[in-house]
């Protein structure tokens, strides 16, 4: 740690993904930030390298190398099979001293938020938490800001072509506000990045079969080791209750024609997301069709969700009192003057036994298409 | 003359608005539907210190003054009638007069349960001849040759009857000396011959339980006098001129909430086009519950403060609630009338609050009484 | 034993969040409150203060107004409060910040049986950060994400949460656990708590208090020492009224997933 000297910004080249596994799986997101990563490497003209720590993981790199990894870099020890904040910090701090990568992605999930933070002290440097954007290329990230903020023009065109600092974008409070952050003075710069944001790129075969292994020698003792893991244990995700669900598929009296098929639509489509939950108004909750901690509205929740659906909903007041202030608002309602369409960023006027398999069909096709 | 909260005042308020908003108001509409007393909210009432607020720490209170006491009535009766009534019946009818009057042994063996959060107290004095006309005791105490006392009669729309474990009664130890021949006593709910006689439905603060208590030859230890013997129809007054304060504050609570209610549906409420809020006659509906609303606070605050350093309090506290029940009458009124027909229903708060408000106009001396009292003090001057 | 908990004071997002022309958070317009995490953390001391005896310690990094923030946890229980607060602490990011409140913590003395807890993440920066980085500086191991915590001497046993599933970890004291909303409930103040609250001094440590640990350097604190600035700040474009989608077919169906999968919600 002595003579790493990380201020000294030209020794630094490449950027980094660390390659996160769980019990020998690698977590789809790192997927993501590999695709990104080549971007970002191609703009700097630079090796995009995936550092993978596990126990015998070796065979993942084809598949880094198939989403743009030109090199992998790989730490093979049983040590590593199940990740410890000791071990994992210590190997990957150890490798970047040594190979000086100038930017390194971790996937923002439990584990790269435990492990980021914890190898950004030691490597003394900064870290930007669960980034949904990221630039190096000043123009870039200059169209970047014409879409997503209110910033006039002028700032943009202000900004400093030859700028090479990575842009790191991301969300601060609750969304409401939006911030850059840079890391100008020391190096690596490292970002934690918000799973499913970023996209996937295209398999390739050949690049698959072009990447670079580079196995890297392990030095962790006991002595590295305060915790212990003594199980890991997978769980089905266990149903979360409608205020803290992401998204919310509500029915209402517009199911009445056939209730059991309406909630099984709306079922449907909330197992579509990650966290879909199905609620309801006071009719659907009064008439029996669904139980109580089911309603959304002035009686029952109050939901603030990313996604909230409403189905066959019409709208009344004390139904909004609940859900006016979600992120985004669909609604299907036959009648085209409900007032549900009054809140709802996206209206459709149909029937929603028809309207509902199709928007299914197409959320499927726009997840597969991802 | 300074009309802040000190910061320990803040900060209770603060917490009672949390204890509220978490605990008080998502079950306000089903133990008022159900008529179901909130035992777990006493619970926590107890834990924090809730039901012994103005009590002093030595004798196992919370340390506060009756500004927090009236801040937490009021706060919990913004979402929940029956709360407020819970704690201030508990708090003044039950545990004051043990503390104004009991003896160190009596306060160590039945305030300090009480202020500290283990038991819950309360307080008989009405009886089916002897209301609004509180000196026309029925019930009868007669000390027996061994010292006990052998108390025989019935109390009625007794607050937390059959909850309590402990309660001041009042009984005539001198038939023929009226007012002077009344003595107040301690009773435990375990005592022999101590009974609780039908439990009320009533029309509003419904989830708080309200019985008839009835005593069949009951025999107290001679150390269950309360004062002095004949000396009660003092205390019970006195009691109650603290008590008021109490109910005052349900009644601010209750006519706050439903406004706040209000100016929240008026905001969202659309008619011909524009929120309710923008049609000015109904905007001064709403400035005139505003300033009746600051006036009932203010009197109460006064009244409090009073209490807190020593002043006379009987005129102001009996102020305070003659006009804060009426105000919450009022404004639940209006209340329900600036939602209109959600108002009338039972999904929307109003009607609740409304029957919740009525019952401060009558409990613990009626307007009328107040009123009486208040002349009482203004003729007594003079 | 002794429990240290680091607690932010933090603007109320769940309300209306008011934003300043330029971009900023317009902190001045909004109530302030405990970072609802570091309350969790706050319960888990004070549960360890219940069943071993432990003292509570809780310290912060703010303005003097936060002072009144410590009172609060101190009438929830907690026993000492202490307010870490200087000009040069000031504008620190999340690196700078653990340096200053690990030479805090070293400074209130972290002992063999002791227990640093933190909230997982602060609603206003949500980074998560601070926790794992004050281990670090204090060379003591991290376990985050705490959902249940089981003390058993010098033994910490763990449920941390992931998101398909958990692991349990052991460790020992003295280390840094960071707290999740499903550890616990935290409870409210007591009356008695907040008169109790107000008769006690709050430690204030400034600069000169600290100025001797080696981690408090002014080129690695506060906004200059910081590694990460803010390069921009912006708000995201208002959100026009709602559109009524033409249709309501399979066309009408494909466009709504298409705004749904650019707003990053598919």
């Amino acid at each position: 740690m002595a003579d790493f000297n990380n201020t000294n910004l030209a020794d630094f080249s490449g950027v980094w993904v660390f390659c996160e596994q769980r019990q020998g799986t690698l977590q789809p997101t790192v997927l993501e930030l590999i695709s990104e990563g080549r971007k970002l490497a191609d703009d700097m003209g630079v090796e995009l390298c995936g550092l993978l720590l596990g126990d015998k993981v070796e065979g993942m790199a084809k598949e880094l190398g198939a989403y743009g990894a030109d090199k992998v870099f790989v730490c093979d020890d049983p040590s590593l099979a199940t990740y410890t904040t000791d071990a994992y910090a210590k190997v990957i701090c150890d490798v970047v001293m040594d190979k000086k990568p100038e930017i390194m992605l971790i996937a923002a999930t439990n584990i790269g938020r435990d492990l980021g933070p914890r190898c950004a002290a030691r490597l003394h440097t900064g870290l930007t938490a669960d980034c949904t954007h990221l630039d190096v290329d000043v123009d870039k990230y200059a169209a970047f800001l014409g879409e997503a903020s209110t910033l006039p023009q002028e700032q943009l065109d202000a900004l400093d072509r030859s700028d090479r600092n990575l842009k790191m974008t991301r969300p601060a409070f609750g969304g409401h506000l939006m911030a850059t952050i840079i890391c100008p003075r020391f190096r690596p710069q490292m970002a934690t990045v918000r799973p499913g944001v970023l996209k996937r790129g295209e398999y390739d075969e050949a690049k698959a079969n072009a990447v670079v292994v580079e196995k890297l020698a392990v030095s962790v003792s006991d002595a590295d080791l305060k915790t212990k893991v003594l199980e890991v244990v997978k769980e089905a995700k266990e149903l979360v209750d409608l205020t803290g669900a992401e998204v919310v598929v509500s029915v209402g009296r517009g199911i009445s024609k056939d209730v059991e098929k309406g909630i099984a639509l709306a079922e449907e489509l909330a197992a579509e997301f990650n966290g879909g939950v199905v609620g309801g108004s006071r009719a659907a909750i009064d008439s029996g069709w669904l139980s109580a901690d089911h309603q959304v509205g002035q009686t029952g929740k109050t939901v603030h969700p990313k996604l909230y659906v409403a189905l066959g909903i019409s709208g009344a007041i004390q139904h909004k009192a609940g859900m006016q202030d979600s992120e985004c608002i669909v609604a299907v309602n036959k009648n085209d003057g409900a007032p549900i369409f009054d809140v709802a960023d996206y209206g459709i006027c149909g029937d929603l036994f028809k309207v509902v398999p199709m928007m299914i069909d197409a959320v499927r096709a726009a997840k597969a298409a991802k | 003359m300074d009309f802040r909260l000190t910061k320990q005042q803040a900060m209770v308020q603060k917490l009672c608005r949390e204890f509220a908003i978490n605990e008080v108001e998502p079950i306000a509409a089903e133990i008022d539907e159900q008529e179901r007393y909130p035992e777990e909210t006493v619970q926590k009432l107890m834990k924090y210190g809730l039901m012994g607020i103005q009590f002093p720490k030595e004798v196992g209170g919370s340390g506060g003054d009756y500004i927090c006491y009236s801040i937490a009535i009021e706060e919990a009766s913004r979402f929940c009638g029956t709360t407020g009534c819970i704690i201030s019946s508990h708090a003044t009818l039950g545990a004051w007069p043990i503390y104004a009057y009991g003896t160190p042994e009596q306060k160590e063996k039945f305030l300090r349960p009480l202020v500290s959060g283990q038991k819950l107290g309360a307080f008989g004095l009405t009886e089916p001849n002897a209301g609004t006309d509180s000196a026309c005791q029925q019930t009868t105490a007669e000390r027996q040759a061994d010292g006990t006392w052998l108390i025989n009669g019935s109390k009625v729309f007794i607050t937390g009857g059959g909850r309590a474990d402990t309660y001041v009664i009042f009984a005539m130890t001198n038939k023929a000396a009226g007012n002077k021949g009344i003595s107040a006593f301690i009773v435990d709910k375990n005592d022999p011959g101590f009974k609780i006689g039908k439990i009320e439905h009533k029309m509003g603060i419904r989830g708080s339980q309200t019985s008839e208590l009835i005593f069949e030859d009951m025999v107290l230890p001679a150390d269950r006098l309360l004062g002095q013997e004949n000396k009660g129809f003092k205390i019970a007054m006195q009691t109650l001129d603290g008590g008021r304060i109490g109910i005052a504050s349900q009644a601010l609570g209750i006519a706050q909430g439903a406004l706040d209610k209000a100016v929240q549906y008026m905001q969202e409420r659309v008619q011909f086009g524009r929120t309710l809020d923008k049609f000015q006659g109904l905007q001064w509906m709403v400035a005139d519950m505003e300033v009746k609303i600051d006036a009932a606070r203010l009197l109460i605050r006064r009244a409090a403060f009073n209490h807190d350093v020593g002043l006379p309090f009987t005129k102001e506290a009996a102020m305070a609630k003659l006009y804060a029940s009426e105000v919450a009458m009022e404004v639940t009124t209006k209340c329900v009338q600036l939602h209109g027909g959600y108002g009338y229903i039972r999904e929307y708060p109003m009607e609740r609050m409304m029957r919740d408000a009525k019952i401060t106009e009558i409990y613990e001396g009626t307007s009328q009484v107040q009123r009486m009292v208040i002349a009482g003090q203004i003729f007594k001057k003079k | 034993m002794k429990v240290i908990v680091c607690v932010k004071q933090v603007p109320d997002t769940s309300g209306k969040v008011a934003v300043n022309p330029n971009g900023t958070l317009d902190r001045a317009s909004m109530a302030t409150i405990i970072n609802p995490d570091d309350k969790n953390a706050v319960e888990a001391a004070l549960t360890l203060k219940d069943n071993f005896g432990a003292k509570v310690v809780v310290i912060t990094m703010g303005p003097p107004p936060a002072a009144e923030m410590l009172r609060e946890l101190l009438a929830m229980g907690a026993d000492e409060g202490v307010l870490v607060s200087a000009r040069e602490f000031g504008g620190s990011d999340t690196f700078a910040t653990s340096q200053i409140l690990a030479a805090a913590i070293k400074k209130i003395g972290l002992e063999k049986d002791d227990i640093v807890m933190c909230g997982r993440q602060a609603i206003d920066g949500d980074t998560a950060q601070v926790g794992s980085q004050i281990a670090e500086k204090l060379d003591i191991p991290q376990i985050s994400y705490a959902a249940d915590i089981q003390l058993d001497g010098s033994k910490v046993t763990v449920k941390r949460m992931l998101e398909d599933g958990h692991m349990t970890i052991e460790t020992q004291t003295p280390c840094l656990l960071t707290c999740i909303k499903e550890l616990n409930e935290p409870r409210y103040m007591s009356v008695g708590g907040i008169f109790w609250a107000f008769e006690q001094e709050i430690t204030v440590l400034d600069y000169e208090a600290l100025k001797d640990d080696p981690l408090i350097d002014l080129d690695t604190i506060g906004l200059k020492g910081s590694p990460t600035n803010i390069f921009k700040s912006f708000t995201p474009p208002q959100k026009g009224k709602g559109v009524m989608l033409e249709g309501a077919d399979k066309a009408t169906c494909d466009t709504l997933a298409a705004a749904l999968l650019k707003k990053h919600i598919i």
